[in-house]
């Protein structure tokens, strides 16, 4: 067992040099596990992520707005995509983690399984949960594993509009009518707990974090991206003249942070079990996109292997990554 | 017949700009090259980066692989010189 | 509001701006709910597309008509009859095999239309036709390669898309069969006479069906005036769902 010892500590002294583990170098068992639960968790979240936001694709209010809101959520699976792609370069297919997902194996970010109710949940999707992921994302651009990291490079590139377009819609509501306003104060009210767990239970209840932190998956402990999000976000809730439902929340000059008020875990724990309001039909949506797809992906895959059969040189060989 | 229920592997170099080479952006499934071009082009460029695209499948990509392990895990800082952030060139000189 | 007594050049626009809308909208109804990732987001990117160029077709008409109106006037506050898009593109997206029906035949159509368009003697409309039709040759290309899949894939999908091709072609007679709107364009030159795009239409869609081992269908056309502003049931529901936020709060800006 000594040389596997000695790799391992020679692999923590590699990532802790801030060098970058791609594909094809030797990495421990459990960090590969890690990370391919970690990516696919993330993929997942963007792709159930698309259906809270697609729900109001057909009801935008401008043409302008049904554009915007339209790119955002194809970004979003395009950053799924993204992170499968990441994902498959430790060995497991996307059709593997797909199954995963679909079985109720794997998890998804727990945000998206609340529903959204209102144009104004447009804006607070954008500016709170793209905000909230945003805190994370940049953080994991400099993640140990390299394809990870690029791919969040790419996404975080990306993203930078959707929080913007997200704002700009609660601006626009706070400073319309009476209606409008309430709409985004409502929004507001609803989103902001969840938002805020999004970063995951303390540090002291998350066993995993140390060690995501010494292989440098993770560079920030939950409880300071949160911290560092409800910093930024507190005032711009403050400039377009909306309310943080929080009482407890104020300005702590000697931390120079603000002071909140306490998380109700419970709600998490009882949607990450999947009792939240929209678990189930979340993954209905998917089970039913998958399912009702199958038949047009085999037939692809036939005509492919057709063509391939007719024209043997353009034939190429089914096989999962190499880069 | 047999029909993989999983499309092929294929990874995605993009020409940003005239004049550049290839680069490889990510990867993407797809159920033949045609296909996978398109893909490509709707996937990676969706806000029109690039001008030319490339794809191969994965499983044609030969990788070097480190049979030493050390081989890999000693960053080649001894030679530097080879990296292109080694020099350092002005701003106003552009892309290079 | 009747927008459609004004300048005839407006009601062009509106039908050509409508075609794009609501053949858009349908495609955004896939968003996050395609057969896989990669095709969830090239249907995005037509729908992206088509309801960009619709905006610069009402764009177009919102400045002609004048007194204020705007793009989104003419998008939100206009009712199923004031519609002037062809019945075809309204039709709900059915499966996979549907939607890639009455996309391929449509776009076989809209590149054509496009390609008489940006020789318009209406400028401005020719240089909308201009870009979209770069667009529309892509999207031409995109759902001539799913048609060729699905109908030469398996025995599932020949059958899907043999009976979705049968399903839209009584539709398409529509697009060929010149309305009131189509007249006045084709005398003033700002767009072509409707009737000559059949035969190369037929062309272009015929070597495709061919190359997917599928047949045309012998079909009646139907009796269909959606230029008119006469539709198929499922528009209303379209633009009830579309319009409802900005008529909800008549008062409210976005």
């Amino acid at each position: 067992m000594a040389p596997t010892v000695d790799l391992e500590a020679r692999f923590l002294a590699y990532v802790a040099a801030e060098n970058k583990v791609e594909p094809k170098h030797w990495m421990p068992d459990a960090y590969r596990k890690t990370l391919v639960r970690q990516i696919s968790q993330h993929a997942h979240s963007e792709v159930v992520g698309m259906l809270p936001e697609a729900n109001w694709i057909t009801r935008a209010p401008s043409l302008r707005a049904k554009l915007i809101l339209l790119a955002k959520v194809q970004d979003e699976g395009g950053h799924g995509l993204y992170l499968y792609s990441a994902a498959e370069t430790l060995g497991t297919s996307r059709d593997q983690m797909i199954d995963d997902l679909l079985a109720g194996k794997a998890k998804y970010s727990s945000i998206f399984n609340y529903p959204t109710l209102t144009w104004a949940d447009m804006g607070a999707v954008g500016w709170l949960v793209d905000g909230a992921a945003i805190q994370n994302q940049v953080m994991l651009c400099r993640t140990s594993y390299g394809p990870y990291s690029r791919a969040m490079v790419r996404i975080c590139k990306e993203e930078s509009f959707h929080q913007r377009q997200g704002y700009e819609i609660m601006m626009h509501l706070a400073r319309g009518t009476q209606e409008q306003k309430a709409m985004a104060q409502d929004a507001l009210n609803r989103w902001w707990w969840p938002s805020l767990m999004m970063f995951g239970p303390s540090d002291d209840q998350s066993p995993n974090s140390a060690q995501s932190m010494a292989w440098r998956i993770k560079r920030k402990s939950n409880d300071d991206l949160r911290q560092e999000f409800i910093d930024k976000t507190v005032p711009q809730a403050e400039f377009i003249g909306l309310s943080i439902p929080d009482p407890d929340l104020k300005w702590n000059e000697e931390r120079g942070h603000y002071d909140f008020g306490a998380i109700d875990w419970s709600e998490f724990f009882a949607v990450v079990a999947g009792n939240g309001p929209c678990n189930t039909e979340r993954l209905e949506a998917r089970r039913k996109a998958h399912a009702e797809g199958a038949w047009v992906r085999e037939a692809a895959s036939a005509y492919a292997a057709k063509q391939s059969a007719r024209r043997p040189a353009a034939g190429l060989p089914a096989k999962p990554h190499a880069a | 017949m047999s029909t993989p229920d999983q499309w092929p592997l294929w990874e995605v170099f993009v020409r940003s700009k005239n004049g550049l080479s290839h680069k490889h952006s990510g990867s993407l499934h797809a159920p033949d090259a045609e296909m996978a071009l398109k893909n490509a082009r709707d996937v990676y460029t969706r806000r029109s980066e690039g001008t030319s695209i490339w794809v191969v499948p994965s499983s044609a990509i030969v990788a070097s692989a480190p049979d030493e392990k050390e081989v890999l895990f000693a960053p080649s800082d001894d030679k530097v010189y080879r990296h292109p952030t080694f020099y350092e060139i002005p701003d106003e000189v552009g892309h290079m | 509001m009747k927008w459609d007594t004004c300048d005839p050049s407006v009601q062009y626009l509106l039908h050509l701006g409508d075609d794009a809308l609501v053949l858009g909208h349908r495609l955004s109804e896939w968003c996050g709910h395609g057969p896989i990732l990669e095709e969830d987001i090239a249907l995005s990117n037509l729908a992206l597309d088509l309801v960009g160029l619709a905006r610069q077709y009402y764009q177009l008409a919102a400045q002609r008509i004048s007194g204020g109106c705007t793009e989104d006037h003419l998008a939100y506050w206009r009712s199923d009859r004031e519609f002037l898009n062809h019945v075809l593109v309204e039709q709900p997206n059915g499966d996979f095999a549907d939607t890639m029906a009455r996309q391929f035949f449509f776009d076989a159509f809209h590149v054509l239309q496009l390609d008489a368009l940006q020789h318009s003697s209406d400028a401005e409309l020719a240089a909308i036709a201009r870009k979209a039709l770069k667009e529309a040759t892509y999207h031409a290309q995109h759902s001539a390669d799913w048609v060729v899949r699905l109908g030469d894939g398996t025995e599932e999908s020949h059958r899907r898309m043999s009976a979705a091709l049968a399903r839209h072609l009584p539709f398409v007679e529509e697009l060929f069969t010149a309305a009131a709107v189509d007249r006045v364009a084709f005398e003033r030159g700002w767009g072509p006479d409707v009737a000559s795009l059949r035969a190369s239409w037929l062309e272009l869609v015929g070597e495709v069906v061919a190359k997917a081992a599928l047949s045309l269908p012998v079909v009646a056309p139907k009796l269909l005036r959606g230029k008119q502003g006469i539709h198929s049931e499922s528009l209303g529901f379209l633009l009830a769902e579309m319009q409802s936020l900005p008529r909800a709060y008549p008062d409210a800006t976005w």
